[in-house]
């Protein structure tokens, strides 16, 4: 007599399906699946048949007309004869300076902040711990509007400075005025010019000589720098003795770059008062200053926290260890404190990132042209083509928040900790 | 079979959605109220009150519509809309009208997809400056900081101004009104444009109207009209003929005043008769009853009426009947015949 200890090998019926604790959950998936996939396509049809009954055929070939607006900050040249595309690109670099500059000043903001909240000192981490509270418990919009409003009513106009009751600031180069901040620019009187790249495309831009020459001179002066620093490693090795390098090293990088700038002829425009508005000089507008502040501020107050557990996060032994080596706080912290919480500190550092960037679309409240204001705001306005700028815009945000991700996750790979 | 089912999805989504266009007419009857999408607040056009309750010369429009096919003139919920949210605002469906100082342009016409019922005002855009800066014409702003509504035609015609003299300037994008009255007051910019109208209806909200002027120049057509979403053509028959009406009253000389006595019974001019029903059935021909435009009229008088008591001479806006007026006083008002 036998006996079969294997499952018995019957004929497949459809109720095993849903019976059979074998194929069971790969039923209720295909369902899920086939059910999110009507839900998807119901979605579709509905707006593509929507769009149809409305005589709006879907497509993008708008973009390529003309615009037929102004825009007052400008990365690039444009003017309103110009397309659709390139005011949304205008928008584009205005989204990602203010971006850029917010995310800058929000971590140098957060890291001192987070630092100070955890000074032994009683009224400096009393008065972290007031600006964090105060910038993160109120919604960011309210600040953006709160600086602008600030900003507007408190300056001087220029006509106040043809009058003789306001007048420029830090030896008159600088003009604070209501209407945004003007300082010196940098000039060249031997310029090399400029390539113009594109040719008359909706993505043309220039490329300045002088950069480039200025860059180059920089780089191989950082470069020459590191020889000699390598040279002074090997004599140390050999000699036991380190020779004096700084005086070399800061020359080889400062000396050339003087050099250039004088053949170039630099030189610094000044702002100066003509007519209605300073002409000359860099113009930052209130609306750039104001959604740069709040944003900052704002953010910046979310990093302090992230900075302040990161610190805590550093177990305790870390600091004394680094005391018994006889190191002082300030070194403890930069050496052996920061290094560590760095780990903690920037995988939520990376969302905060994302969120200032996301934030910055709020820009409209005080009439910052970015691409909310220009695709998602004239542009959209103008041609009534919601659905295709939404769509642009909803890919725009996407692609400029991974791209920070990806960055943020590749520098978080370099500094965690590696395990072998 | 999955691939089937997917196609089956589609087809069942595609008859749905083909069945969602329905009437506007019947929809606000059967919500009892007309949702009428105006300004945020621009006082003598539309603007709510100390009491919160909306008047103005958009706000009477929408009160007629509401007063004729509903027979209740305050049947109507007012939805304030910014210059950007307008459109999207009437496209989706969420006003199903827009008496909002709205430009009838060719591609807001045809491309946009809606239809403009008529225009209630005729308009021009112009340049609101203080007195103190010495500009006397518009040429003179070279250089200037321009306060400017986004979202708007004045935006166009502004950079198409400024290109066609070949003077520059800086355009400060704003959303609302008073916000560009704030950047204004506050000097942030040398200039406020905006339609004519509007720049006399801001100036009066001043605290020193008489420190400002408006510039001679008008740089632009801006004729203001009510409008509906296209398509649906009964309603925006209704719409056009409810505008007509108020216009054919003051031609007519059919006023607030004397409408029950001429209504009572058919008179001698048979025109009358027929706009306020004591004779023929052109409101049945609308799908509406015989006293519909005897409601809207009634609602806040005839056109002359609307316009004398939200921004005539006798208001603080002050704005001339000017092209406005009717067509026997030399404007551009006139209403085709009620026949």
């Amino acid at each position: 007599m036998t006996t079969t200890t294997d499952p018995h090998q019957g004929q497949f019926r459809l109720s095993m399906l849903l019976y059979d604790s074998r194929y069971r959950s790969m039923t209720i998936q295909i369902v899920a699946l086939i059910g999110f996939l009507m839900l998807i396509g119901w979605l579709l049809s509905n707006t593509a048949q929507n769009l149809a009954d409305l005589g709006k055929e879907p497509g993008f070939s708008f973009m390529l007309e003309p615009s037929g607006y102004d825009i007052n900050q400008r990365l690039l040249d444009y003017n309103s004869q110009d397309s659709h595309l390139r005011a949304s690109l205008m928008g584009l670099l205005n989204t990602l300076l203010v971006a850029a500059m917010g995310c800058i000043a929000a971590t140098v903001i957060g890291v001192i902040i987070g630092v100070l909240r955890l000074s032994p000192n009683w009224i400096v981490a009393r008065l972290s711990a007031v600006y964090v509270e105060g910038f993160r418990n109120v919604p960011v919009l309210l600040w953006i509007v709160f600086i602008m409003a600030v900003l507007i009513e408190t300056l001087p106009q220029p006509s106040a400075f043809r009058k003789g009751e306001a007048s420029m600031s830090l030896w008159d180069t600088v003009a604070i005025t209501n209407r945004g901040v003007y300082i010196p620019e940098p000039l060249f009187s031997r310029s090399l010019g400029d390539i113009h790249v594109l040719g008359s495309s909706a993505l043309r831009f220039d490329v300045s000589l002088d950069l480039l020459a200025l860059l180059a001179v920089l780089i191989a002066g950082i470069l020459t720098s590191v020889l000699i620093k390598r040279r002074a490693d090997v004599i140390q090795e050999a000699t036991g003795e380190r020779p004096r390098t700084w005086h070399l090293r800061l020359g080889a990088i400062v000396v050339p770059f003087i050099l250039v700038l004088a053949v170039l002829g630099f030189y610094l425009g000044y702002p100066e008062l003509k007519g209605f508005n300073f002409k000359g000089g860099t113009h930052l507008r209130n609306s750039l200053i104001a959604l740069w502040l709040a944003l900052s501020l704002y953010t910046g107050a979310f990093i302090a926290e992230i900075v302040r557990s990161g610190i805590l996060a550093v177990s305790k032994g870390q600091t004394e260890a680094a005391s018994a080596l006889g190191m002082r706080p300030n070194r403890t912290m930069s050496l052996v404190v920061l290094p560590q919480a760095l780990r903690v500190i920037i995988p939520p550092l990376i969302s905060n990132y994302l969120n200032l960037t996301k934030n910055s679309s709020l820009a409209i409240a005080v009439g910052y042209m970015d691409i909310t204001g220009t695709l998602g705001g004239i542009t959209m306005n103008q041609t009534g083509r919601e659905l295709e700028t939404v769509l642009l815009l909803m890919l725009v945000y996407l692609t400029i928040s991974l791209t920070i991700s990806a960055v943020m996750n590749w520098y978080n790979e370099s500094v965690k900790l590696k395990e072998r | 079979m999955k691939r089937t089912v997917f196609l089956g999805a589609l087809t069942v989504a595609g008859l749905a959605a083909g069945a969602s266009a329905a009437a506007t007419l019947d929809d606000v009857k059967a919500r009892g109220k007309l949702n009428c999408g105006v300004t945020t607040g621009l006082v003598g056009f539309a603007a709510p009150d100390a009491n919160g309750k909306w008047e103005g010369f958009d706000v009477d429009f929408c009160r007629a519509v509401a007063a004729a096919v509903l027979g209740d003139a305050n049947a109507v919920e007012f939805v304030p809309t910014t210059g950007k949210t307008r459109f999207t605002a009437l496209a989706s469906g969420e006003v199903d009208m827009l008496a909002r100082n709205t430009t009838w342009t060719l591609s807001r016409d045809v491309d946009l997809k809606f239809d403009f019922i008529g225009v209630n005002y005729y308009d021009g855009q112009g340049f609101l400056v203080s007195k103190e800066m010495g500009v006397s014409s518009a040429k003179d702003l070279d250089g200037a900081t321009v306060c400017i509504q986004t979202g708007t035609t004045t935006e166009l015609n502004l950079a198409d101004f400024f290109r066609a003299n070949n003077i520059s300037y800086e355009p400060v994008p704003i959303e609302t009104n008073a916000e560009g009255q704030q950047q204004y007051l506050a000097g942030a910019c040398d200039a406020y444009t905006t339609d004519a109208s509007g720049l006399a209806a801001t100036r009066a909200t001043f605290e020193n109207p008489s420190d400002h002027v408006v510039l001679p120049e008008i740089i632009s057509k801006e004729p203001l009209g009510p409008l509906v979403r296209h398509g649906d053509n009964e309603w925006g028959d209704i719409v056009r003929w409810t505008l007509n009406a108020l216009i054919s009253a003051e031609e007519m000389g059919i006023t607030s005043a004397n409408i029950g006595e001429l209504s009572a019974a058919a008179g001698d001019n048979p025109e009358i008769n027929r706009i306020l029903g004591t004779e023929g059935n052109l409101g049945e021909m609308l799908g509406l009853d015989a006293d519909w435009a005897k409601r809207a009229i009634m609602a806040g008088g005839n056109y002359g009426e609307v316009f004398a008591k939200n921004i005539g001479e006798s208001t603080p806006i002050a704005l001339a009947r000017g092209l406005n007026a009717q067509w026997t006083d030399g404007g551009l008002i006139y209403s085709p015949p009620f026949r």
